[in-house]
């Protein structure tokens, strides 16, 4: 059998890969994607929260069939140390429009769906099948993959590499270098299954109105981390992660905190009665701007999280591997329309859109961030939650100590436990870096 | 039953709810039917099992009971059958005796039994679930084009009189109860062991109503060539044993499967395995026991190292006494075992051994298979 | 030669949930797949058409989604699937069932070749029936060979087959001729990995899709509901045992201790096993009063 070419083969079907995929062969490349899971989205794993435009930029018309579990309306960020939790909510019904903002969504459901569209597109999408390594010409240009299925090599232009985090393909060939442990987190995740009146009922939702709690404290044991419980349908997702680094250090063992977590008397009521089914464990890129590698070369692309591309501040991941992916494929796109060869510098288009566009500018807005809240998260982590939810409760505790005393109370805690400079040097850093 | 397609879960639909008026042709149909399994001139237990289920919706029914066999002429084997039929609960039996049915084929079976059914309209006909029973079920359903429920766990009588057989749905996390409306028989299977064996009882035997084969050996496209007997050697005859004791994946090891035998030998057991032992090769398919498997009954169940998935559940719910050794104390066979132990079973069962060994006449280990 | 083989997109049942209070089948996020002994019938056909030459078809009847199942079996090395879906279908038990894929099996055989053998699955693992193989293979009068564990030989030129079938207490070595249908119990060999070149042909098939007249099937009144004269009335969860294990205490005692303690238990628990096992006493003597009292 001759070897068959394709004009791209995209390797991984997570969000970016469907994304880069979808984006070609809606413009008429032949692409081949591969995917190891048994489906799209078998192995994915993510809270989920899927932020509607980035989406719409790929499938305007995406509510009429994707697989959406809540719309959200209602945002909950908790302080949380060992008992309580100091909270803030924002709930609107603003958020119930007619095209909502953000979505949770379940990722083996997704993933599926847009892989379906890819396949709709002309794409040919294999699952099951892994990339083992990328082909070469004597040039140095990328020409095709091997795969782990007997048979020959298949042949493209370009490979684009959407492998996620882990991407073995891209830093086996030493087109980047495997993720610091200080730049990953690793966060483990379960889904509680509940009726879906139950649900309903816990966070006062109608319909498909959808309710988060994203919370962090001494839950994450000093380490960065943050915890987070998203509505689904019929089912909620909880987990936690911290950084790789901080795992090593601490030596705790990442399931305990799940389950300190699932125990905590705030969250215990959320899941009374649940079943868990899956239990998942995945990285997060979290090193920011500054952990971005290398993004073309001759013959390939990389995307999404294989690109370190996640804003772990906001954390959004998702998005920015939809919309990297995207640009890739319109690059790839652009290139070959002009009949152009897929090398480095005209694949450096796709750099350049990127870098134009809000993926880019966000994380090199908050590129001090990821470094701030990792040197210093003992104290981000367990000294000021501890403190907030101490201050909380003195403030509504009625018990016939005089208010003054309290309140000198509460502030010689906070200087106790991180001296004025400490308080006053963190702010700043803390404001600067978010801006 | 191919419950998937047909929204299983849902209350009952209009059509189930409905009144259940039989057409015409069927009205006369009555009595219970059992059919008598023969293989090798050996009644099959489950057969046994089934007279004593068919007694007791005989009795619901106010009908007769009827044993049906089938079989070679002349040998001991189908009047051993009428004999046990009798014993067991049946009012009458009926008998095709030809040398087309030495040993069991589909078609001059259903041709046997399609024909004694049009002939003689039982209202309920009951085989047992084996790899005859259900090959001849089949066929025999959709010849006469009426309906059939496999490996029912539970049979019982309606109030306007039609059979309510019950089965494990979804891989035994579902039951569901399932009629047959508008068709008659009313068939249905049952796995060996399911039901309980009834009391032999010696009671005047009743009327013999031959009928005749009518076929030609010509006419009959498939030929046994051979047949190669199990024995008593190495096969598992795991869902009549006594004691049965098992191991899963927990045991870690194909060398660890030693400790079970040993176990078992001392109690003069047989032993069997988990789903995924077969998987992995450690064991024969035959020795597994769950809803892809044996069901078992035996006095005495002891699982070692098996977590208790409700597939493996379903095998063994009709154990007297269930023991678990396993060192998760959360696991779920501890949900629905008698006994428990938290402890690892690689160390325990010599332990156990060693100590029954102690405490038992040595006579069990004659009874011991393999 | 022409292999036909039926496959059926059940849900895992590993990972089946059920409404605590409807007792319905929660479906959403239960992972569907091939009914595991389809893919042992599907293996063995591969292998025949392997040995012999020829194509191997695999038809499924279902909803839309068990597109899914099917494009899974071309990877495997399936050269061609037929999705049989139509309303119609819905609410069919097996006898039901084997109708509608006995036509379609028909209508293979019409514009594809006529099968020399068709095979099911030993089960599936949702209907756990057994029956669909049988029906299929009264309604389309081929000879049946439910069981099969080996296809030990064809002849062509005769057009016999030659198959070892498991039996009660034995193996039978059956030989009829073709066509014929074949059960097959799960073999040795696990279900092949398909190369690249079948995985990337599997994408590219276009999975036939027939409806219910497609199919050849003018009068529905066999199918689906009204075709099945066995109707569900009742499903409800099994009943759970009100007690969890009694635990035979572990804490700091030799193992040996601990078996004596489980032996007793057992004992008290069920009396009459005392005599079956020839149970001679705690302490090994005949004649000591055993353990009944302690529990
Ligand atoms: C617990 C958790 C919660 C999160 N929550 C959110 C959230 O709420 N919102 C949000 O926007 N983001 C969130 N993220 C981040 C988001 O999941 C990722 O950013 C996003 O999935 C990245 O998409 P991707 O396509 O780059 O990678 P992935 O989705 O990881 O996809 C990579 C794909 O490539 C395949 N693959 C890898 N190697 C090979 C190979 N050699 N051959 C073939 N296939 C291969 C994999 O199987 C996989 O399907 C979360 C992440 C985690 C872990
Ligand atoms: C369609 C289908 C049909 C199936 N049919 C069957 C069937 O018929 N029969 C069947 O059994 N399964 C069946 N299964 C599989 C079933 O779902 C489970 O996967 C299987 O029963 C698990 O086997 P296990 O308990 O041996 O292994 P595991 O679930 O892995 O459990 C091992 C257990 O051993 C314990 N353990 C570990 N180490 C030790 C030690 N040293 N000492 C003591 N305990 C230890 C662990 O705590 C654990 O509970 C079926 C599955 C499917 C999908
Ligand atoms: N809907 C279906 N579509 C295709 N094949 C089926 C279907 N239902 C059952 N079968 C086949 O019939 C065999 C026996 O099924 P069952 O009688 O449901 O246990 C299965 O192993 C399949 O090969």
């Amino acid at each position: 059998m001759t070897k068959e070419k394709f004009d791209a083969i995209v390797v991984g079907a997570g969000m970016s890969g469907n994304a880069a995929a979808y984006a070609m062969a809606s413009r008429g490349l032949k692409v081949l994607q591969l995917e190891r899971g048994e489906y799209p989205g078998s192995k994915n794993v993510q809270g989920a929260i899927m932020y509607a435009n980035m989406l719409e930029a790929i499938i305007p018309d995406f509510r009429n069939d994707a697989p959406l579990e809540r719309h959200l309306v209602e945002q909950r960020f908790w302080i949380m140390d060992d008992t309580s939790h100091t909270g803030m909510h924002y709930r609107s019904d603003d958020f119930n429009e007619v095209t909502p903002n953000r979505y949770t969504i379940i990722r083996a459901q997704f993933d599926k769906w847009l892989s379906r569209k890819v396949c709709e597109a002309g794409g040919t999408v294999l699952c099951e099948t892994t990339a083992t390594g990328l082909e070469w010409d004597s040039a140095g240009k990328a020409i095709g993959v091997r795969t782990d299925r007997a048979g020959d090599v298949v042949l493209a232009d370009v490979v684009v590499l959407a492998e996620g985090v882990n991407g073995l393909l891209g830093t086996r060939a030493g087109l980047r270098e495997v993720p610091k442990s200080k730049n990953v987190a690793l966060a483990v995740k379960e889904l509680h299954f509940l009726p879906e009146e139950v649900i309903a009922s816990r966070f006062g939702l109608t319909g498909d109105e959808g309710c988060v709690i994203e919370a962090g404290g001494t839950i994450s044991r000093g380490m960065a981390g943050l915890g987070f419980l998203y509505t689904n349908k019929e089912s909620i997702s909880l987990g936690i992660g911290c950084l790789i680094s901080n795992f090593a250090e601490t030596m705790e063992r990442p399931y305990a905190l799940l389950d300190a977590f699932k125990r905590h008397p705030s969250i215990q009521p959320l899941i009374a009665g649940s079943e868990v089914k899956e239990y998942a464990a995945h990285l997060i890129p979290e090193g920011g701007f500054n952990a971005i590698p290398r993004l073309c070369g001759n013959g390939w692309v990389v995307v999404g999280d294989a690109a370190q591309l996640n804003n772990a501040v906001h954390r959004e991941g998702s998005n920015l591997a939809m919309a990297s992916g995207r640009m890739a494929g319109e690059a790839i796109s652009i290139i070959k329309s002009r009949g152009g060869v897929m090398d480095k510098a005209s694949l450096s288009l796709y750099k350049t859109i990127l870098d134009k566009s809000f993926v880019v500018e966000d994380l090199s807005k908050q590129k001090d961030m990821p470094s701030l809240l990792h040197t210093n998260s003992p104290n981000f982590f367990t000294t000021y939650p501890q403190l907030i939810s101490h201050a909380a409760q003195n403030f509504v505790r009625v018990d016939g100590t005089p208010k003054i005393e309290r309140e000198i109370a509460t502030t010689a805690a906070f200087l106790r436990a991180r001296s004025r400079w400490g308080l006053v040097s963190d702010a700043v850093r803390l404001a600067s870096a978010w801006r | 039953m191919s419950t998937e397609n047909r929204e299983a879960c849902s209350p009952p639909s209009g059509r189930a709810a409905m009144k259940k008026e039989l057409p015409k042709q069927f009205q006369d149909y009555r009595n219970v039917w059992v059919f008598i399994e023969l293989e090798h001139g050996q009644v099959h237990p489950v057969s046994i099992e089934l007279l004593g289920e068919g007694r007791k919706l005989a009795d619901k029914l106010g009908v007769h009971l009827a044993g049906v066999v089938i079989g070679p002429p002349g040998g001991q084997g189908t009047a051993n059958a009428i004999a046990d039929a009798f014993a067991y609960g049946a009012d009458l039996s009926y008998l095709v005796e030809s040398p087309l049915l030495a040993h069991y084929r589909n078609e001059p079976f259903t041709k046997a039994l399609t024909d004694l059914v049009s002939a003689n309209k039982p209202e309920i006909l009951l085989l047992g679930a084996t790899t005859l029973g259900r090959d001849l079920a089949g066929s025999v359903a959709t010849t006469l084009k009426t309906g059939l429920t496999a490996d029912c766990t539970e049979l019982n009588v309606d109030s306007d009189g039609s059979l309510a057989a019950t089965r494990p749905t979804f891989g035994g996390s579902l039951l569901c109860t399932i009629y047959t409306l508008k068709c008659r028989p009313q068939m249905a299977t049952v796995r060996p062991s399911v039901m309980a064996m009834p009391q032999r009882v010696n009671k005047p035997t009743g009327s013999i109503i031959r009928h005749e084969l009518k076929m030609l050996e010509e006419e009959i496209a498939t030929k046994v060539l051979a047949f190669f007997s199990d024995g008593d050697s190495n096969t598992a005859n795991l869902a009549y044993a006594d004691v049965v004791v098992a191991g899963g994946l927990g045991l870690g090891a194909v060398q660890n499967l030693q400790l079970l035998k040993d176990l078992a030998r001392t109690l003069g057991g047989d032993f069997g395995c988990s789903r995924p032992l077969v998987q992995k090769g450690w064991m024969p398919v035959d020795r597994q026991i769950g809803q892809t498997g044996n069901t078992i009954r035996p006095k005495l169940y002891i699982a070692a190292g098996i977590s208790g998935a409700v597939q493996h559940r379903v095998g063994v719910e009709g154990s007297d006494l269930i023991v678990a050794i396993n060192t998760d104390p959360n696991a779920p066979i501890f949900d629905f075992a008698h006994l428990g132990v938290v402890a690892d079973a690689i160390s325990f069962l010599p332990a156990l051994t060693e100590v029954f060994t102690k405490r038992l006449e040595p006579r069990n280990l004659e009874k011991f298979v393999q | 030669m022409h292999l036909v083989v039926c496959i059926k997109q059940v849900p895992d049942s590993a990972q089946i949930r059920v409404h605590p209070v409807t007792n319905t089948i929660m479906r959403q996020g239960v992972p569907t797949i091939i009914n595991p002994h389809d893919l042992a019938a599907l293996e063995e056909a591969l292998k025949l058409c392997e040995a012999y030459g020829g194509e191997v078809t695999v038809v499924t009847m279902g909803p839309k989604m068990a597109e899914d199942a099917l494009r899974k079996a071309l990877t495997f090395g399936a050269h061609r699937a037929v999705l049989l879906t139509d309303r119609h279908f819905a609410g069919s038990d097996t006898l039901a069932t084997s109708f509608a894929l006995a036509q379609a099996i028909a209508e293979i055989g019409e514009t594809f070749g006529t099968p020399d053998v068709v095979f099911t699955g030993k089960q599936t693992i949702d209907g756990d029936t057994a029956q669909v193989g049988p029906g299929i293979a009264k309604r389309l009068d081929l000879q049946q060979l439910t069981y099969v564990a080996k296809i030990l030989s064809i002849d062509a030129a005769s057009r016999e087959i030659t198959v070892e079938r498991r039996a009660e207490g034995g193996s039978q070595i059956l030989r009829t001729r073709l066509p014929c249908l074949v059960t097959m119990l799960d073999g040795a060999d696990a279900i092949r990995r398909g190369r690249l070149d079948d995985a990337l042909r599997a994408a590219r098939t276009k999975v036939v899709k027939w409806s219910a007249a497609d199919a050849g099937i003018a009068e529905p009144a066999n199918c689906g509901l009204r075709g099945s004269p066995t109707v569900v009335k009742r499903v409800f969860a099994p009943t759970s045992r009100e007690q969890k294990a009694r635990q035979i205490d572990t804490t700091n005692k030799p193992l040996r201790e601990v078996a004596d303690g489980l032996i007793a238990a057992i004992f008290a628990d069920q009396p009459a096993l005392k005599h079956d096992l020839g149970f001679l006493g705690s302490t090994g003597q005949q004649g000591v009063p055993d353990v009944d009292r302690e529990s």
